[in-house]
């Protein structure tokens, strides 16, 4: 039986496979060194590595990523982690404005690799400012590549090509994720990307997932399952570069096509999936587009009330039944 | 031969008329800049920098090559201290392909990252973290480089300030924090809108950090505080405050014509203009009044030149919009 690991210890063993294959990668952020991270995934790190390539940093977000920002111009490749994903909004000029912007401004002089490391999302009640998914946040502003692993080996994976992309890449890590289990990344893991992969193959719908959504909607396709509708699930893995052509050959299959998105409705990712689907792929559908995503309302505290925003496994089979009746 | 005023300052006369000459350089393109952006060959908008070429000429003659420098939107003066010619400048502001970025940045962006100057940032205070962050991996590689953040007064009331204050002092970087107070946030004076009469280096002691107030418009008293600024943070002892005093002879950007400053106050300054008191400075030092005149027909010579070549120079090809956004070159976000 394959090693299992925790998609947080995930983290960690991301990070030190790149720290020891290249020393100018160099980790700074908040409790991440003595401490290991307020989530733990940043375990181990301090005691390999030390002080030198492991910096505490105070509650500044607006200095950690311009501080990674500025390295990363002069031959660093830091991995920044800003603890939550709302906080976001503290240092947003610098995911607006600044990290993405730097190479198109100069007519390509100069280089950003960079990696914004961050815990996103619900499912741990931690209220309407420490549970947002913001994948959206950062979708919206060209120049950020996105990645947002579901299992512990993508997480190793990915974390491998974000921090040899010479791109600055969001990674976000989703907290209701951090103790599930999944097999070990074997060794020299590296996931590109931009590549989708279907977790789950069926022939009536497709479901596409990202992060969390994905076990949400592998549960949904299983009691699906018995009621004699066959649901593929993707996973999208990231967001930019956007893998369409997954999403778009899996839809000439099924004809229909559902997106689940932890994001608000209002701006999510998946709007901008749906519509390259019915612009690109009109003539593939049976059905309309359906998106199950947040509701349009801060994340609530209570877990009966957070249920009730974010999306549920039942209501992506509820979703799922309205578009195979068509 | 050396300036006698104060012992602490010494230069000579030849590179006294060198970094003369640079800020006659600075100054005669930043009147060709407006001159072309009132003529409509300059669109958007220019923040010239006449009048502050002291704090960039100073400065930079105390850098090495490998150092940084990151600038604002008022930032024509760092690009050509650090060695960007006019014509690639002036091209850039005309929107041409032979400009600094390939007229993709602008202005308010002009960036020569193979002189160190790497970039002007328009977003008041974002580029204080970002120089922090320069110093902190020139620490890291060993290679005792340093980082200079021009700034501002504005962009002392700004968070990004004081972060990068806190985190450079902690971390004990090798960064310059260069306050050039030109007395107006944009229109408002500084002093209405700010809590303490100077607004980067009475912040710098909350940070534990060493401030330098400096007369912004004496180009040998600039360099003379960079230079001691620079070989502290180079020898390991972290970052200096240096708040520059000068003075905008423009108005803040496009055609401001600067009517909210009172006319006295305008009038004394422009009697402390940089380039007359370089000039006496070289006078005393015994250099001839011809060979000061002689700088001057050079630069005017240079900038004629720039304006036309920037002036014949191609627009850039359209298919440019869509490159550089990644390290590939393209500008793909999906397959």
């Amino acid at each position: 039986m394959a090693e299992l690991i925790t998609y947080r210890q995930a983290v960690s063993e991301g990070i030190a496979r790149e720290m020891r294959r290249d020393s100018r990668v160099v980790c700074l952020g908040e409790d991440i060194g003595v401490a290991e991270g307020v989530f733990k995934t940043t375990t181990g790190l301090f005691a390999e590595f030390g002080p030198e390539r492991v910096w505490d940093t105070p509650i500044s977000e607006q200095a950690i990523v311009g501080a990674a920002l500025g390295a990363a111009m002069t031959g660093i490749r830091p991995v920044a982690e800003i603890m939550f994903s709302d906080f976001f909004a503290c240092c947003y000029d610098y995911l607006a404005n600044e990290i993405p912007k730097m190479r198109y401004m100069t007519g390509g002089q100069v280089t950003v690799p960079l990696v914004i490391r961050t815990a996103n999302g619900g499912g741990l009640g931690f209220g309407a400012q420490h549970s947002q998914a913001v994948e959206n946040w950062v979708f919206t502003v060209p120049g950020l590549k996105i990645a947002a692993p579901s299992t512990p080996a993508d997480v190793v994976g990915m974390m491998a090509s974000a921090i040899r992309s010479d791109d600055p890449v969001i990674f976000f890590e989703h907290k209701g994720l951090f103790a599930s289990k999944g097999e070990a990344a074997p060794p020299e893991h590296v996931v590109p990307l931009g590549e989708a992969t279907v977790v789950r193959p069926g022939d009536d719908v497709t479901i596409v997932a990202l992060a969390s959504t994905v076990s949400t909607a592998l549960s949904a396709a299983e009691q699906l399952a018995g009621e004699e509708i066959s649901a593929e699930v993707i996973d999208l893995r990231g967001v930019v570069p956007l893998d369409a052509k997954t999403v778009l050959s899996s839809v000439a299959r099924t004809s229909r096509l559902l997106l689940v998105e932890e994001n608000p409705y209002q701006g999510g990712w998946g709007a901008t999936v749906a519509s390259i689907v019915a612009d690109e792929g009109f003539e593939l559908l049976d059905a309309p587009i359906r998106r199950v995503a947040a509701e349009c309302v801060p994340l609530p505290f209570a877990d009966a009330l957070e249920d009730e925003v974010i999306p549920t496994v039942n209501k992506v089979v509820e979703a799922v039944r309205r578009l195979a009746a068509f | 031969m050396t300036v006698s005023a104060d012992e602490s300052v010494s230069v000579d006369a030849g590179r006294l008329l060198e970094w003369y000459e640079q800020m006659v350089l600075i100054r005669r393109t930043e009147k060709a800049a407006y001159d072309l952006f009132m003529s409509g060959e300059v669109k958007g908008t220019t923040h010239l920098a006449a009048g502050q070429e002291a704090v960039a000429v100073g400065a930079s003659a105390a850098l090495r090559e490998d150092d940084y420098v990151f600038a604002t939107y008022r930032g024509h003066h760092h690009a050509i201290a650090r060695g960007a010619t006019p014509a690639e400048c002036l091209a850039e502001l005309m929107s041409k392909a032979t400009g600094l970025c390939g007229a993709k940045g602008g202005s308010m962006h002009l960036t020569k990252a193979d002189k160190g100057m790497l970039g002007s940032y328009a977003i008041v205070g974002s580029h204080l973290p970002i120089a922090a962050g320069a110093a902190w991996s020139a620490k890291l590689r060993g290679t005792e480089q340093v980082a200079v953040a021009f700034f501002g007064d504005g962009a002392t009331n700004i968070g990004a300030f004081h972060e990068s204050l806190n985190l450079a002092a902690v971390w004990k970087l090798p960064v310059l924090f260069v306050c050039e107070n030109n007395l107006y946030m944009e229109y408002t004076p500084i002093a209405s809108v700010t809590s303490v009469p100077n607004p980067a280096a009475d912040r710098a002691v909350a940070y534990g950090l060493p401030a330098e107030i400096v007369d912004g418009n004496d180009v040998v008293a600039v360099h003379d505080t960079m230079r001691d600024a620079v070989r502290r943070a180079r020898a390991g002892e972290g970052p200096t405050v240096i708040e520059a005093q000068t003075y905008r002879h423009f108005g803040h950007s496009r055609a401001d014509p600067g009517k909210y400053r009172p006319a006295d106050e305008v009038e004394r300054w422009m009697q402390r203009d940089p380039l007359r008191i370089a000039r006496d400075r070289l006078t005393s030092l015994g250099v001839d009044e011809a060979e000061i005149d002689a700088a001057d027909a050079r630069v005017e010579k240079v900038v004629e030149a720039a304006v036309q070549e920037a002036r014949d120079a191609p627009y850039p090809d359209p298919a440019q919009a869509l490159t550089d956004v990644w390290a590939d070159g393209g500008a793909a976000w999906r397959n």
